[in-house]
C-alpha cells in the first residue's frame, strides 16, 4: 500500500457501507458487503491475469459459473433413480471420451507427419463421435425423463457446500489449463476474443446440459454452509440474545447469517490476499512482471514464457472459479440464464482497471467500490429520475418511463467511472507498487 | 424427385437463412475490420453501435407508423434506416471525440483503446436500456414473403417447400449494393484510397499529406453505418433484442479475423463462411438423408452434428482453428 490514500480509500467505502446502513437498512448494507466480497475475490482472481502478467481474459464469466456448478455438484444430494436411469451410460461415454484424446495424442505423437497422419486422426475422430453420442444420447434422454420436474440431473455429491468453495476453484483451473493449452499463444486482442467465446460456449452448456446442471430449469435451495434464520428465530438463546439487545428476532436473525457470511467470505478475501501479496513480492512475481512488461527480454533471459502464461492463468481461473463458487453459495441456487457477460466479465474488468491493475488492495478496493455504485446506482438513479422529472405532473408517460428505467442507469455509471479512471487516473486509484 | 426435394429443403433451411445471416454478420465484421485497419484496435462497442442504430431506427419507425407513412409491401424501417444511421454516426463521432482522440494523440497502445470501448459499451448499453428498455420490440411491417411455402408448392409441384422472407431478400440485395458502394469508395475515391493507404502504412501515409483526423472521422462514419444497417437487418430479420447484439460480437469478430484484420473483402469472405458453418453444422440432416436414401437407409436420428445451442461453439472452433494455422486469416490481413 502506498502512504495514506489507500486507508482513506477504504475508509471512505467502509464509511458509504455505514450510511446505507443507517439510511436504508442494515440487512441491505451486509448485503451489498458480502457481494463486495465475493467481487473482491473475483477482482483478485483477474488481477492475477491482468496485473501480473498482461494477460487480457475476457472469459471471466464463464469460470464463475462453473465455480457455481460446482457448487451445485459438491452439494446437492444425488438423485439415486437418474444415476440407475443413465448413470453407467454417461461414465462410459466420459471414459470413451478421454480415449479418443489419448488416441488422437498417441497417433499426433508417434505417427510421421504427413496425409496419412491427418487421415488417421480425422477417422479416429469421427469414428468416436459416433460411438459416443450412441452411448452417451440415451443416457441423457433416460436422465432428463426421471422426474423432470423435480431433478431430471445427476445430482451431487450431497458434501457440504462449503467444500465446493475449493473444488470450485479446482474444477476452473482445470478447465483454464486446457483452454490455456490452445490459445495462451494468442496475442493480446486475439486472446480477448478467443476467451470470450470460451465464457460463451462454457454458459452454453450449463444451460443446455440438463442432465449435469439441470439447465435453465435452475437448481434451488442449496444446503447453506450458516444457520438458515427460521431456525434462529425459534431458538431460545437466539431470542434471548436479541432481546438483551433490544432488536426484534425477525431482523436480527437476517444479519446474523449475513454477518456469518461475511466472516467465511472475509476469510476467504485474506487467504487469497495474503497468497497473492506473498506470491508478488517473491522472486517468482518479479519474473512475472518482467515478463509482462517485455516478453522478448524475459524469453532471452531463459524464461519460459508460455509456461508461466499458462501457470498464471491457471492461478488467476481458479480464484475466479472460488468466487463463483462463493457466489452461488450465498444465492443458495444455480441459475446459468443469469450469466451475462457484462455482469460478470466486463464488470470484474471495471473493477482491477479503476481499482489498479498490478495491486492487489487496488483490486480489492475495486471490487468494493464498483459493486456498491452498481447496487447504489438504482435508489441513486430513481432519486435523479425524480429530480429530473420532478416539473411534470405524475401519469406523464415520459414521466413514468424514465422512472422505471431509472435502474439502468447504472450501465452509464459504470460506464462513466471507468472511462473517467482511464483518463485522469490511468494506473488505478492504487496504483501499482514500484518495487 | 427426392433429389429436388433434398436440394429445396437445402435451400430452406441451409442457403437462405445462411445468406441473408452471413449478410448481416459481414456488415458488422466490415465495421470492425475498418476501425482496426485505421485506429488499430478491436472495438468492443460494435455489438452496441449496431443495437443504438437499430433503436433509433425503430423509434422513428413507429413514428412514421403513427403518421401512418408506409412503403407498401416493404417495410417501413427501409425510410427510417438514415435517421438510426445519423444517429449512430452521431454517436460514434462524440466517443471518438470524448474518448478515443485523446489516446490517438497519446499514442496509447491498442489494448488501452480496447479498455476504454469497454467503457464506451457500457455507457451505450445503459443509454438502450434507458430509452427503449431490455425487452423484444418487433417493427418489421410490410409484405412478410415474396413467396410463401403453399405458393411454391403449387408452382413447382414438390412436396418440400421453399419459403423466401422479404426480410431475408432485403438483406441480401440490401448487403450487396452496400458492399459495392463501399469497395467503390474505398477503390475509386480520393478519401477511399488516403484511408487504405493511412491503414497500410500510417508513417508514409502521413508523410504524404494524408489527414489522420479526417481518415479517422471517415472511418468512424463508416462503421456507424454499416453497424446500424447490419443491426436493423437482424432485428427486422430476427428481432430486436439489446443484449442479443452484444452476443453477435463474437461471431462478427470471428468473421473479421477469419477474413483477415483490417481487410475488407477479408470480413464479407468471413461472415459468409461463418454464417454456412453455424447453419450447416447446427442443422438436422434427417429429412435431407430421408429424401436420397432408400426407405430401409434412413436415419433414425436428428443427424445433427451440434445442437443448436452450441451454435457460438462453431464460430470459436474456426476461430481458434484459423488463429492456430493461419494468423493473418485467409487474405492476408495483420496480425494484432
Amino acid at each position: 500500500m502506498t502512504g495514506t490514500r489507500a486507508p482513506i480509500l477504504f475508509a471512505i467505502i467502509f464509511g458509504l457501507l455505514l450510511l446505507v446502513g443507517f439510511a436504508q437498512s442494515w440487512s441491505l448494507a451486509l448485503a451489498i458487503f458480502n457481494l463486495c466480497l465475493i467481487s473482491a475475490v473475483m477482482a483478485l482472481g483477474l488481477n492475477i491475469q491482468w496485473g501480473y502478467a498482461g494477460l487480457f481474459n475476457v472469459g471471466v464469466m464463464g469460470f464463475a459459473a462453473l465455480g457455481g456448478m460446482t457448487a451445485v455438484l459438491v452439494s446437492y444430494p444425488p438423485v439415486a433413480e437418474a444415476w440407475a436411469a443413465g448413470g453407467s451410460g454417461i461414465l462410459v461415454s466420459l471414459i470413451l471420451s478421454l480415449l479418443t484424446v489419448a488416441a488422437l495424442v498417441f497417433a499426433y505423437r508417434k505417427m510421421p507427419k504427413g496425409n496419412l497422419r491427418r487421415v488417421v486422426m480425422a477417422a479416429i475422430l469421427v469414428v468416436a463421435y459416433l460411438v459416443v453420442r450412441y452411448v452417451y444420447d440415451p443416457a441423457v434422454n433416460a436422465i432428463e425423463s426421471t422426474n423432470p420436474a423435480a431433478t431430471g440431473f445427476l445430482g451431487g455429491m450431497g458434501l457440504p457446500i462449503i467444500f465446493s468453495w475449493l473444488l470450485g476453484g479446482v474444477v476452473a483451473a482445470g478447465v483454464a489449463w486446457l483452454i490455456g493449452k490452445i490459445s495462451l499463444g494468442l496475442r493480446s486482442d486475439y486472446l480477448a476474443i478467443a476467451t470470450l467465446g470460451i465464457s460463451e460456449i462454457i454458459i452454453a452448456m450449463l444451460k443446455n446440459e440438463d442432465w449435469l446442471t439441470r439447465g435453465v430449469k435452475n437448481v434451488v435451495g442449496l444446503p447453506r454452509p450458516v444457520p438458515y434464520e427460521v431456525n434462529l428465530q425459534q431458538a431460545a438463546w437466539f431470542n434471548e440474545w436479541a432481546n438483551t439487545l433490544g432488536v426484534s428476532v425477525v431482523e436480527f436473525s437476517s444479519v446474523f447469517v449475513k454477518l456469518c457470511y461475511a466472516g467465511l467470505f472475509a476469510a476467504v478475501l485474506l487467504i487469497v490476499l495474503w497468497l497473492s501479496e506473498t506470491a508478488l513480492r517473491s522472486p517468482w512475481g518479479r519474473m512475472m512482471r518482467a515478463i509482462r512488461d517485455n516478453e522478448v527480454a524475459a524469453n532471452a533471459m531463459g524464461k519460459n514464457v508460455t509456461a508461466r502464461h499458462l501457470q498464471i492463468f491457471v492461478l488467476g481461473s481458479a480464484v475466479i472459479g472460488i468466487a463463483g463458487a462463493m457466489l452461488t453459495t450465498l444465492d443458495g441456487q444455480f441459475t446459468p440464464g443469469s450469466y451475462q457477460p457484462l455482469r460478470f466479465t466486463f464488470l470484474v474488468w471495471v473493477m482491477v482497471i479503476v481499482g489498479g491493475s498490478g495491486n492487489n488492495w487496488g483490486a480489492i478496493l475495486g471490487g468494493f467500490l464498483i459493486w456498491f455504485f452498481w447496487v447504489e446506482a438504482e435508489p441513486i438513479g430513481v432519486w435523479f429520475m425524480q429530480t429530473v422529472t420532478a416539473g411534470l405532473p405524475d401519469g406523464n408517460a415520459f414521466k413514468d418511463h424514465m422512472l422505471d428505467s431509472a435502474s439502468h442507469l447504472r450501465h452509464i455509471v459504470v460506464g462513466l467511472i471507468l472511462l473517467l479512471t482511464l483518463r485522469f487516473a490511468p494506473r488505478g486509484l492504487i496504483p501499482e507498487v514500484k518495487r | 424427385m427426392d433429389i429436388l426435394n433434398a436440394i429445396v429443403l437445402l435451400f430452406n433451411f441451409i442457403i437462405i437463412p445462411a445468406l441473408s445471416y452471413g449478410s448481416q454478420l459481414a456488415l458488422g465484421a466490415l465495421g470492425v475490420t475498418l476501425i482496426y485497419g485505421v485506429l488499430r484496435f478491436s472495438n468492443f462497442a460494435h455489438g452496441e453501435t449496431m443495437a443504438f442504430g437499430a433503436m433509433v431506427t425503430i423509434l422513428v419507425t413507429w413514428l412514421f407508423q403513427s403518421w401512418g407513412l408506409h412503403l407498401g409491401p416493404l417495410p417501413t424501417a427501409l425510410i427510417a434506416l438514415p435517421f438510426g444511421i445519423l444517429a449512430a454516426v452521431a454517436v460514434v463521432l462524440a466517443t471518438d471525440k470524448m474518448v478515443y482522440r485523446y489516446y490517438r494523440r497519446k499514442k496509447s497502445p491498442g489494448i488501452i483503446f480496447l479498455i476504454a470501448s469497454i467503457g464506451v459499451m457500457f455507457i451505450m448499453n445503459g443509454m438502450i436500456r434507458v430509452i427503449i428498455g431490455p425487452d423484444d420490440q418487433n417493427f418489421a411491417d410490410g409484405e412478410r414473403f415474396i413467396f410463401t411455402a403453399g405458393q411454391f408448392r403449387e408452382w413447382s409441384g414438390l412436396s418440400e417447400p421453399l419459403v423466401l422472407r422479404s426480410t431475408q431478400a432485403i438483406t441480401i440485395i440490401l448487403a450487396i449494393v452496400i458492399c459495392a458502394a463501399l469497395f467503390w469508395f474505398l477503390n475509386r475515391t480520393r478519401s477511399g484510397k488516403a484511408m487504405r493507404a493511412y491503414s497500410d502504412n500510417e508513417d508514409l501515409a502521413l508523410l504524404s499529406g494524408i489527414d489522420p483526423d479526417r481518415v479517422v472521422m471517415i472511418a468512424w462514419i463508416l462503421a456507424g453505418a454499416l453497424a446500424t444497417v447490419a443491426g436493423v437487418l437482424y432485428g427486422l430479420d430476427k428481432s430486436f433484442k439489446p443484449f442479443v447484439y452484444m452476443q453477435l460480437l463474437l461471431p462478427i469478430f470471428a468473421s473479421a479475423i477469419l477474413g483477415g484484420v483490417g481487410n475488407p473483402l477479408g470480413a464479407i469472405a468471413g461472415g459468409y463462411i461463418i454464417a454456412f458453418s453455424e447453419v450447416a453444422i447446427t442443422f438436422a440432416y434427417r429429412k435431407f438423408f430421408g429424401y436420397l436414401l432408400p426407405d430401409s437407409m434412413a436415419p433414425d436420428g436428428l443427424v445433427q452434428l451440434l445442437s443448436t445451442d452450441y451454435k457460438f461453439a462453431v464460430s470459436f472452433i474456426i476461430l481458434v482453428l484459423v488463429l492456430l494455422i493461419k494468423p493473418t486469416g485467409i487474405f492476408a490481413g495483420k496480425t494484432l
